[in-house]
């Protein structure tokens, strides 16, 4: 009973894609991610059908650090490095918007084609996913400042966690956790390059990090 | 034959109340008393008393515009089906001519702007024509879902009965498409987020500016026409949002004033929440609005 609001949610999570590909504004963009964070920390409990209590812990570490300790990092630097938007994109807004569109189409069509198990096939799990990784993988390509990037890194993880839900009845979190911390570190790294870039050159635009001097 | 008559009666009375809910609607978020309900309509009817005056430069172009508007956006009005099962024309393909008698409208709207040679007139009648071409794919995916759920191409069969058991095997594709239609119908209607509707002389404005030169009765029309454009949207909004068994007319008929009064209210909160976008901004929500429904469309074919 309770599967079947599964794909909406899913739907739901697509639509934030979009929405952190034509927002502009850093905190509308980070308070995206961090929803999707907690609509993905949710939906292992709409995977299974049930909730034990193992899942529920896994559930609620997922809500608090996707949606809550992550995002917080990031507009913890945010505010550190007083920028409030996404100025000038390598990409902008509307060809984005479009190329993440076109993504998400090519992903429900080749999801279509792959052989999954027949419990799987007709599920959008694995097209979100896909979808998913796009959207954070063009975020992390196309936008200039460290911290759209940082959230970029974010999507992707996103985007791999949605995949892992396919296992959630073969695999432990393990791997899960595992991709977190991963990521963790990343947005630590991140978030020290950005201070450092900070004082050294009074902007965080990566485009200054293009050429090496020795 | 009495439906007929109803949608006669309900095309040429209610669009005007509808601009008057919204204009409520703001005054009770602003906490102004506000203008009474029926001012559209006393508007409409001292333009109507008015003479005419035409400058010594346009030709009958400037007149004629808002005539042919007006007349197209009321063919059009009967191609909707509103508290009937059918609409009084239905024919297969009638989506095609109800999208494009709206853009026969807006085509003379645009050129009796360009006709009065003001420089101000044509800015606004490009912004116009270029919110148009951007609106149009959204419209056109969302009859294009329509289209696919209900297998046909009439747009009486596709707002009718079985639009409800649509709503449950495809939620999310019909949801997308009434979010994007909505964003559509403050577009086309040159509503708040795109254009104030309220403001005159700015430079940022988009309807309003075209009709600047128009008076008395023409402006009258110009007035009557848009509410009429803004009442077949929301009839559109309304019938796709309410998949409503047919069996009790009286009842249906009421869901749907419901319906119609409820979304103007909603335009009215969107209108008072929100500021006017930036010009650079508005292709952005629309190619968005339009990415939602084609995004529908492809959830709906996989």
């Amino acid at each position: 009973m309770i599967v079947q609001w599964l794909d909406p949610m899913l739907v739901l999570a697509l639509l934030v894609n979009f929405f952190m590909l034509g927002a502009s504004r850093l905190r509308a963009v980070i308070y995206a991610v961090a929803f999707q964070g907690v609509l993905l920390g949710v939906m292992p409990i709409f995977v299974r059908g049930e909730v034990g209590w193992w899942l529920g812990l896994l559930v609620i570490a997922t809500i608090i650090i996707k949606g809550i300790v992550l995002p917080e990092l990031v507009s913890y630097a945010m505010r550190e490095v007083f920028i409030s938007r996404e100025i000038d994109p390598v990409v902008s807004f509307v060809p984005s918007l479009l190329l993440g569109a076109a993504g998400t189409g090519l992903a429900l069509g080749y999801a279509r084609t792959l052989p999954l198990a027949p419990n799987h096939s007709g599920s959008l799990i694995v097209p979100a996913s896909l979808a998913t990784v796009l959207t954070g993988f063009l975020i992390l390509t196309t936008r200039r400042k460290a911290i759209t990037q940082a959230v970029g890194y974010l999507v992707l993880e996103n985007g791999i966690f949605l995949f892992g839900l396919l296992l959630i009845e073969a695999m432990p979190f393990l791997v899960e956790i595992g991709v977190l911390l991963d990521l963790f570190v990343c947005v630590f790294v991140m978030g020290i390059i950005i201070h450092h870039i900070n004082q050294e050159f009074s902007s965080v635009s990566t485009e200054h990090l293009a050429r090496l001097k020795d | 034959m009495t439906g007929i008559v109803i949608h006669i009666l309900l095309v040429a009375g209610l669009p005007p109340l509808l601009l008057g809910v919204i204009a409520k609607t703001k005054a009770v978020f602003a906490g102004r008393v506000g203008a009474p309900l029926l001012q559209p309509y006393h508007d409409v009817i001292k333009l109507w008393r008015k003479e005419s005056l035409f400058s010594g430069t346009t030709t009958w172009i400037f007149w004629a515009g808002p005539v042919i508007t007006l007349s197209a956006t009321a063919v059009a009005a009967f191609l909707v089906p509103l508290t009937s099962e059918s609409a009084p024309i239905s024919f297969a393909g009638d989506l095609i001519l109800l999208a494009y008698l709206l853009a026969l409208g807006r085509f003379f709207q645009a050129g009796a702007a360009l006709d009065t040679g003001s420089a101000f007139e044509g800015m606004g009648a490009a912004r116009e024509v270029t919110v148009a071409c951007l609106a149009e794919p959204v419209l056109f995916f969302g009859l294009l879902v329509l289209a696919k759920l209900s297998g046909t191409l009439s747009l009486s069969t596709m707002l009718a009965g079985p639009l409800s058991s649509s709503w449950q095997s495809s939620g999310a594709p019909l949801l997308l498409v009434l979010v994007s239609w909505f964003v559509l119908l403050l577009a086309e209607n040159a509503r708040i987020p795109f254009d104030d509707p309220n403001t005159h002389l700015e430079l940022t404005m988009i309807h309003e500016v075209m009709v600047l030169d128009h008076g008395g009765p023409v402006l009258g029309m110009v007035h009557y026409g848009a509410a009429l454009k803004l009442f077949l949207f929301a009839a559109l909004i309304v019938r796709v949002a309410m998949p409503f068994s047919l069996r009790n007319p009286g009842l249906h008929a009421g869901v749907f004033l419901l319906g119609m009064l409820l979304l103007a209210i909603l335009v009215g909160i969107v209108e008072s929440v929100m500021a006017r976008l930036r010009l650079v901004q508005v292709p952005r929500l629309l190619v968005a609005a339009s990415v939602l429904s084609a995004f529908s469309f492809i959830l709906l074919l996989r």
